[in-house]
């Protein structure tokens, strides 16, 4: 395998966008990669877009000949491949675009992941992200995603002694970070007592502690490393990425307070890149529901299993903490596109270790991971990045 | 366009209130986070016997019994709803009768969401100014719907104004008028629907607040005024914040606004709600007192108004009908039990 770069970044502003199309969003992000990498339209070897549910949010399949089309690729003939995996669908797809490139059979690739979910109601998106989880065994139930990351909590408070208040000081640490990023949903500061005292959705969840449903796109320029000089001299390098599985059903675990498909990613990630959870100077974690993010610092070996909620009550997870943890505001306030999300974490990460993310810069970042969760853990994508 | 204005006017609030802690709390809602979040303490409930067509002749009786015009003399009547309670068959024919202006008249039903009503203001403004009737009347009015549960169950209320428009005997000069229409699907009800649906958050700013904003500056750089010039200022109110917001956004201040902001107390009369909003201001004014006036419809659309109030508002004798401020303090309270089966919220076989 040759070495990968990250040689461009584009990103959408993230929230309800009604005067913004699926395909604008993806067009905006992607033109803006291309033109932060200095490629032109000529050199792209091939497409590959996440995108959870276009079918259900906007009626549209056949995404990767859509995303072709509407860039202005169709013409040329360019391949394009839409990679699904539920809120995962945009880590994977850059990790299907990073081997292409790895191997040998592309020089350069764009990454594009892209979901429009405000054109339908709430209840339905609702319903539309529930297709994530086992429809025979979850979804016919009438279980939804705040059900799911509810019963881990209270299993998690249960075992660990977990409180809600440190549950709820993800939303304001994360929101906190929203501010100093211009492509979040939420730029405001959230104190602790509106987390608590937000309307509840399923206990302990609150409206507070629930990522939005947002409209947005990122997109990403991949080039092999031997080649990316010609284009910029501001490359970010892939060292490690990781995949894994789990059951698709919570009942299926050992342990619904451990998501075994990030601690195999995170492991395999860690090897491949021959670093270790100390190593990394920031993330971007899957905080779809408060309870996610303190799941994915422990799983992911940042702090041990249960210490998760402590970690974040005591400020080790914040900007200047020990190990910053969505820097960019996380799904919780950036938005959470859901194919975009993937895509749009190693955008934030490229920034931070280009040391261009303003005022939410994480000081001397060398090397940043991404963590990006399909649904209720049932997969999960870990890439790591290193600045040159 | 000088010469046009509103010769009389007459409102109708239905007497019942439920107040929205008493929905919250029967859906497990916190009070104060609803009250302090839609900016509705209470909202106006229809009784069993009340509906269009029963507060329509109600406005409309008295706007005729405060001035002196032969109802002969209107020749148009026109009732805007999103709640007539025929489908087929006019609400305005009931009223034509009721207050003795038939046979010779034109009549027929407007729907533009809430803003219905002032859409029969400019159309009998046309009617007069053209000469072809004498006077005209508009009326707003609504038993607006929503859905058990939906957030629009805390707003949406009943309520209504009937205005005579005329060349002669005129209280208040309408100055200019003006409009600004888009498709903007932001709240529907679908045929045989009961209850209507909306787009949540978007009924905001692409809606109500582009419409009015856009078309309060079109109708003040038309009319070459500013805010300031304004004593009063009147908007529609699906809640109680959208009105304020949209005035600050525009340059006006509360104290311009308050007078015409019913929303807080008797909830969203949706045909009925900049117009009674106007009827309230109508009630205070003074001669010489200048007023803005901005409706919204979903779908959408807003209606805007600049009026003065000229020295027939003396003579007008507003007595001889309730003022908008007692029939908001002539009130009964009733529980949401009461409130499911009065808005015929129960089901059984």
């Amino acid at each position: 395998m040759r070495d990968v770069v990250v040689i461009g970044v584009g990103i959408t502003k993230f929230g309800e966008l009604w005067n913004k199309s699926f395909r604008q969003l993806i067009a905006d992000a992607g033109a803006q990669a291309i033109i932060d990498s200095g490629i032109s339209g000529s050199e792209i070897d091939a497409l590959y877009v996440g995108s959870m549910s276009a079918g259900r949010f906007i009626g549209q399949e056949h995404i990767g000949a859509l995303v072709a089309d509407c860039s202005g690729f169709s013409l040329m003939h360019i391949p394009s491949i839409r990679v699904e995996s539920a809120c995962a669908s945009g880590g994977l797809a850059f990790r299907q675009g990073f081997f292409s490139v790895a191997s040998g059979m592309n020089d350069v690739v764009v990454i594009g992941g892209v979901e429009k979910m405000t054109d339908v109601v709430g209840t339905e998106a609702t319903d539309i992200l529930a297709t994530g989880l086992d429809q025979e065994w979850e979804a016919f139930f009438g279980v939804t995603f705040p059900g799911i990351y509810a019963m881990i909590a209270t299993k998690h408070m249960h075992d660990y002694g977990t409180t809600r208040e440190q549950i709820a000081q993800v939303a304001v640490k994360n929101h906190a970070n929203g501010v100093l990023n211009p492509y979040a949903q939420f730029k405001k500061e959230m104190k602790l007592e509106n987390i608590l005292k937000a309307p509840m959705v399923a206990y302990p969840l609150g409206l507070l502690d629930c990522s939005p449903v947002s409209d947005g796109a990122a997109a990403l320029i991949l080039c092999a490393a031997e080649k990316a000089n010609k284009y910029t001299d501001k490359s970010v390098k892939i060292i490690g990425s990781g995949q894994a599985s789990d059951t698709l059903p919570l009942h299926g675990r050992k342990d619904i307070c451990t998501f075994e498909s990030t601690v195999y990613a995170s492991k395999k990630a860690y090897q491949h890149a021959n670093v270790r959870p100390n190593d990394i100077d920031v993330a971007e974690v899957h905080d779809c529901f408060t309870i996610a993010e303190i799941l994915a610092i422990e799983d992911l070996g940042f702090v041990k299993k249960g210490k998760g909620g402590k970690a974040v009550d005591d400020k080790i997870t914040t900007l200047d903490g020990q190990i910053p943890i969505n820097p960019s505001g996380g799904l919780k306030a950036k938005g959470h596109p859901v194919g975009a999300t993937g895509v749009a974490q190693i955008a934030e990460i490229v920034l931070q270790l280009r040391g261009e993310a303003d005022k939410r810069q994480i000081k001397d970042a060398k090397i940043g991971l991404t963590h990006n969760v399909g649904a209720g853990g049932a997969s999960c994508v870990v890439n790591i990045l290193e600045a040159m | 366009m000088k010469g046009t204005g509103i010769v009389s006017y007459g409102a109708s609030i239905p007497r019942l209130r439920i107040k929205s802690s008493d929905i919250a709390k029967a859906w497990g809602k916190d009070p104060d986070t609803i009250i302090g979040g839609l900016g509705i303490i209470e909202k106006s409930v229809p009784s069993l016997d009340q509906d269009v067509a029963t507060i329509s002749v109600e406005a409309a009786r008295a706007a005729i019994d405060r001035c002196n015009i032969n109802p002969k003399d209107i020749g148009a009547i026109y009732v805007g709803s999103e709640s007539h309670p025929y489908a087929v068959k006019p609400t305005g024919t009931i009223v034509a009768e009721a207050i003795g202006s038939t046979p010779i008249i034109m009549v027929a039903d407007y729907e533009f969401a809430c803003k219905a009503g002032t859409a029969a203001i400019q159309t009998c403004m046309a009617l007069v100014k053209s000469d072809m009737v004498k006077y005209g009347m508009a009326i707003g009015a609504d038993t607006s719907q929503a859905a058990p549960g939906d957030v629009l169950e805390y707003a949406a209320s009943a309520g209504g104004a009937a205005f005579i428009i005329g060349k002669e005997k005129i209280i208040a000069d309408i100055n200019n008028t003006c409009s600004y229409t888009t498709d903007t699907p932001d709240f529907w009800r679908r045929e045989g629907r009961k209850y209507p649906a909306h787009g949540g958050r978007f009924t905001g700013t692409p809606a109500y607040f582009r419409h009015i904003s856009n078309n309060a500056k079109n109708l003040m750089e038309s009319s070459n005024t500013k805010p300031e010039d304004y004593n009063f200022a009147v908007f529609h109110q699906p809640n109680g914040k959208f009105p304020i917001r949209v005035a600050k956004m525009l340059g006006f201040t509360f104290e311009q606004v308050k007078q015409g902001l019913l929303c807080p107390i008797i909830g969203n009369t949706y045909s009925g709600s900049s117009m009674l909003g106007l009827a309230s201001v109508l009630d205070v004014a003074k001669p010489g007192d200048r007023v803005f006036v901005a409706s919204y419809g979903s779908g959408a659309g807003s209606d805007a108004f600049d009026i003065t109030i000229n020295n027939n508002i003396k003579s007008l004798k507003k007595s001889n009908a309730s003022l908008v401020s007692q029939l908001i303090d002539e009130k009964e309270y009733i529980d949401y039990a009461t409130y499911t089966k009065y808005r015929d919220l129960l089901y059984w076989e």
